[in-house]
């Protein structure tokens, strides 16, 4: 490495930590002031920089052409997130927080397919900006003009929100209702006009960072969900709420990937260590670290956990002996599936009870732990690549695959639940989403070991259950009797315990019970359920890739927890088994199945905001409170 | 016999001095009242105690046995019972499940993955439900209950370990007269048939100089008063505090 090699990345990290900043303070900005955690963030920085591009091609090569453009598609974004908020979120400002999260999520299905749809598959190249194409020398360097400007737009940006927010009346309403919620109600604000405000707000700087990177950075479809991760993991670091510490985050992360490139290739102590490999990974590290550290984040402060409304805690009561008749009976019936179903129906039930599976595990956190977790997909994962790598490189049966994958899933659970339930909230899931990102960019880049991006091909079930019924009816035994098994435990008083720590953690130690004790075994409990999944579907499919842990994993697990109901036993069963086959379903017939499943769930969320189970069982009982 | 000794204990918030070197005992199967103005510092006193707060300085001691800094989940396994100033319960439970997680706790039966938590230790936890005058609601989610019976639910569940001390802030809050002295007339009995020594604080007087054998006077911080409910009625400091300057 040399110096000027430093300082080119050096350069390039503190420019993207410019953009970085601005997209994390407009979350930070909508957070705090209406505690939504809003996913849909990532995507309108997506449409920012498809919408500069395209602006940018029919308004001219000029540099006002340009300019306009960056401009135009900053508010118009901002527009895009004043109308998310009017349509969609402030119709359910009252319901749990985690069905606001839900919608979010619905948002994010429903854009990627807009784009997808107006600008098609390809990644499109933006311009460069007219007048700035050149470059300043420094140190012996050429640094493009654009960065320099960059670099500079950041704290001047941090300046503007610092004064927006401490000398305008509109700012002063901003800071008190993210201090104080209830305040600002009682002072008589409107806080219905605040709240869109600053959506408005947070959507234009998050579109004017994705507008502002079109020089820099190809439109693709999948810079939403990178762009929301990379702006959680800032806002996480910096302190929720704190545009400071935001800043600081953003150029601390910009400058670490900086060091990492820089560093390239190292021999160390006769160790070949990859430092640009680590780029994918390290922004997890540091937020990893920094919760470990500091659980509030550089400037942060303590917050309550992801609940649900006061009042909307739906009594559990324990299942009477005909829920258990009921639901061995129809275990047995889905066995009898193979007479009537041809092959196809056979290997989309086989998903479905894999989800099932997967989803229950989820539930098990979230539910009755009241721990909600963004990254579930990790465990899935591991178990999935712990059954291939047992298969392809030790030759293992598959049964002992299937036996040795939820102790490796659970493993890895027992390591990230210990730091996870020393957190609460957001944080709390914040920490399991940087988990499960470093395990995934582990399988991603460990080449020799996990075959990479191309993953493990030919992972076959062994010939007795290499038939299609057999594997479904093995897939059916396991995946009914793990979930059997976390509903027993629920009810046992362990499940007990879990919940009292979330319904009032105070009184639950008063008695004796060790909250955090309890939510850290719930992890390898949830863990190992969620292992099994994985193992079973790397066994359906043949092979695995590191996909199978992608984020989006981890979103289907919580959309199919949340669309069920997450405070009813079923509800993420029918959720995954609903998800499962619309999304077949759909596909079918149309490629934009994000489209219509994320309509659908908006749809649901907002006429049954207690999720499908939850609500119809509200109807099914005659409305009664 | 003493059971808990409060030797020289400190809390600072900022600037606020909560609590200033306060000590005082309790004897074994006594009522002692710890009364004062509000903000005097009972519930950072209780806090202390229970081990929900560290003190900056001073020592807790139960029947001897330092506990200063123990976690609450400590203290239940060494018999301390405790209610909170704002009494709070298992929302999702029902009111006889509350008592039954309690208990089986108290069991070391709390972790178990197996088992049907409603079974268990149903008998006693009649019995509990049945000494604060609950047995009638047990069934109930226990979100659903007035605040008096809130508090009531608290009681069983701060006697499920059988405790040897019992620490109630404020346990008579919110409820209406003829409650608050049944309340505690329950907690006497109990007291007094199982030796059990109850530490409790009271905004209101009638309770104070009904059922405690004993009152510590708090104010800002410091300990002003203690002694027999007669030798704290003519105490001109406690007059001062209650009555005004002027008194
Ligand atoms: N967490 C805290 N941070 C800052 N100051 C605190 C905190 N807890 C208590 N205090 C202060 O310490 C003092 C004692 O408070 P405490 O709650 O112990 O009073 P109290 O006697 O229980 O009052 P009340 O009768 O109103 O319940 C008060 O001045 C209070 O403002
Ligand atoms: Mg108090």
């Amino acid at each position: 490495m040399t110096f000027a090699d430093l300082l080119a990345q050096l350069v390039n990290g503190l420019a993207n930590a410019s953009t970085l900043f601005l997209l994390a303070s407009g979350l930070s900005l909508i957070f705090g002031v209406t505690r939504v955690v809003n996913f849909a963030h990532g995507s309108l920085y997506m449409i920012g920089t498809y919408g500069a591009i395209w602006l940018a091609e029919h308004l001219g090569g000029s540099g006002l052409g340009f300019w306009s453009a960056v401009l135009m598609a900053a508010c118009g974004v901002a527009l895009l997130g004043a109308l998310m908020e009017l349509a969609v979120l402030k119709r359910i400002y009252g319901a749990p927080e985690l069905f606001q999260l839900l919608a979010t999520f619905a948002v994010v299905l429903v854009v990627k397919d807009v784009a997808l749809m107006v600008w098609g598959p390809e990644d499109i190249l933006g311009p460069r900006a007219p007048g700035l194409t050149g470059a300043v020398e420094l140190a012996g360097q050429s640094i493009p003009e654009y960065d320099v400007l960059l670099i500079a737009l950041g704290p001047l940006v941090l300046l503007a929100l610092k004064l927006l927010l401490e000398r305008t009346r509109w700012g002063v309403l901003i800071r008190a209702a993210t201090e104080d919620r209830e305040m600002v109600g009682a002072l008589g604000v409107n806080q219905v006009w605040l709240f869109t405000s600053v959506f408005a707000l947070g959507s234009g700087l998050a579109g004017l960072a994705g507008a502002l990177q079109m020089p820099r950075e190809p439109a693709s479809l999948g810079l939403d969900l990178i762009a929301i991760t990379d702006a959680f993991v800032v806002v996480v670091v910096g302190g929720l709420g704190s545009l400071g510490g935001a800043f600081l985050a953003a150029l601390l992360i910009g400058i670490v990937k900086a060091l990492c490139f820089a560093l390239g290739t190292v021999e160390l102590f006769g160790f070949t260590l990859n430092f640009s490999k680590l780029t994918l990974v390290v922004e997890f590290v540091l937020m990893a670290l920094t919760l470990a550290l500091r659980p509030w984040g550089f400037a942060g402060r303590p917050l309550r956990g992801l609940r649900e409304a006061p009042g909307a805690i739906e009594h559990v009561r324990t299942p009477a002996r005909r829920f258990w008749v009921i639901a061995t009976a129809i275990a047995a019936l889905l066995a009898l599936l193979p007479a009537v179903a041809d092959d196809y129906a056979l290997v989309l039930a086989t998903d479905c009870a894999i989800f099932a599976l997967f989803a229950a595990s989820l539930h098990f956190l979230m539910g009755p732990g009241g721990l909600t977790s963004f990254g579930h997909a990790a465990y899935f994962g591991v178990g999935a690549y712990a059954a291939g790598l047992l298969a392809k490189q030790a030759g293992a049966s598959m049964l002992l695959a299937l036996v040795a994958a939820p102790f490796a899933a659970a493993a890895f659970a027992l390591v990230f639940g210990w730091f996870c339930v020393r957190l609460t909230g957001v944080y709390l899931a914040m920490l399991t989403l940087a988990f499960a990102q470093i395990v995934w960019s582990v399988a991603w880049q460990w080449d020799d070991v996990t075959g990479g991006s191309n993953g493990l091909v030919g992972v076959w079930p062994a010939p007795w259950a290499a038939d299609k019924t057999h594997f479904y009816w093995l897939t059916i035994a396991l995946c009914a009797g793990a979930i059997a098994l976390l509903w027993r435990v629920m009810h046992a008083p362990f499940g007990y315990s879990l919940r009292a720590g979330r319904d009032a953690n105070l009184r639950a130690d008063a008695i004796g019970i060790d909250v955090k004790r309890v939510q850290w075994i719930a992890f390898p409990a949830a863990g190992a359920a969620a292992g099994l999944a994985g193992a079973l579907y790397v066994y359906s499919k043949g092979s695995l890739a590191p996909d199978v842990m992608a984020i989006s994993r981890s979103v289907d697990g919580l959309v199919m927890v949340l669309l069920g109901g997450v405070q009813t036993l079923t509800g993420p069963i029918v959720g995954a088994v609903l998800f499962t086959w619309l999304q077949d379903e759909i596909l079918r017939r149309t490629e934009y199945w994000r489209l219509i499943l994320g309509l659908a769930i908006l749809g649901l969320v907002l006429l049954f905001p207690r999720g499908v189970v939850g609500s119809l069982r509200r109807v099914l009982r005659g409305g009664e409170a | 016999m003493t059971l808990l000794t409060i030797d020289h204990l400190e809390k600072h918030y900022g600037g606020v001095h909560a609590v200033a070197g306060v000590s005082f005992s309790v004897a074994s199967g006594e009522r002692v009242a710890l009364i004062g103005p509000n903000g005097a510092g009972k519930t950072t006193c209780f806090n202390m105690i229970g081990g929900q707060i560290r003190p900056d300085a001073g020592r807790v001691l139960l029947g001897g046995e330092d506990i200063t800094g123990a976690p609450p989940r400590a203290l239940f396994r060494k018999g301390v019972g405790r209610t909170f100033q704002i009494a709070t319960t298992f929302g999702s439970m029902t009111v006889r499940e509350n008592v039954q997680l309690a208990l089986l706790s108290h069991a070391r039966r709390a972790l178990r993955f197996l088992g049907e938590a409603t079974d268990a230790a149903a008998e006693e936890a009649r019995a509990l439900l049945a000494a604060v005058g609950l047995e009638t609601q047990a069934t109930r989610p226990c979100d659903q209950l007035a605040y008096g019976d809130v508090k009531r639910l608290e009681l069983a569940m701060a006697l499920a370990n059988a405790p040897r001390l019992l620490l109630m802030d404020e346990p008579t809050a919110g409820m209406a007269p003829r409650e608050r002295h049944e309340l505690m007339a329950l907690v006497s009995d109990i007291s007094a048939q199982r030796d059990l020594s109850v530490l409790f604080t009271e905004h209101d007087m009638d309770v104070v100089f009904g059922h405690a054998d004993r009152i510590v006077v708090l104010d800002r911080g410091r300990l002003v008063a203690q002694g027999s409910q007669e030798e704290v009625r003519v105490d001109p400091e406690v007059k001062r505090i209650y009555l005004g300057e002027s008194a």
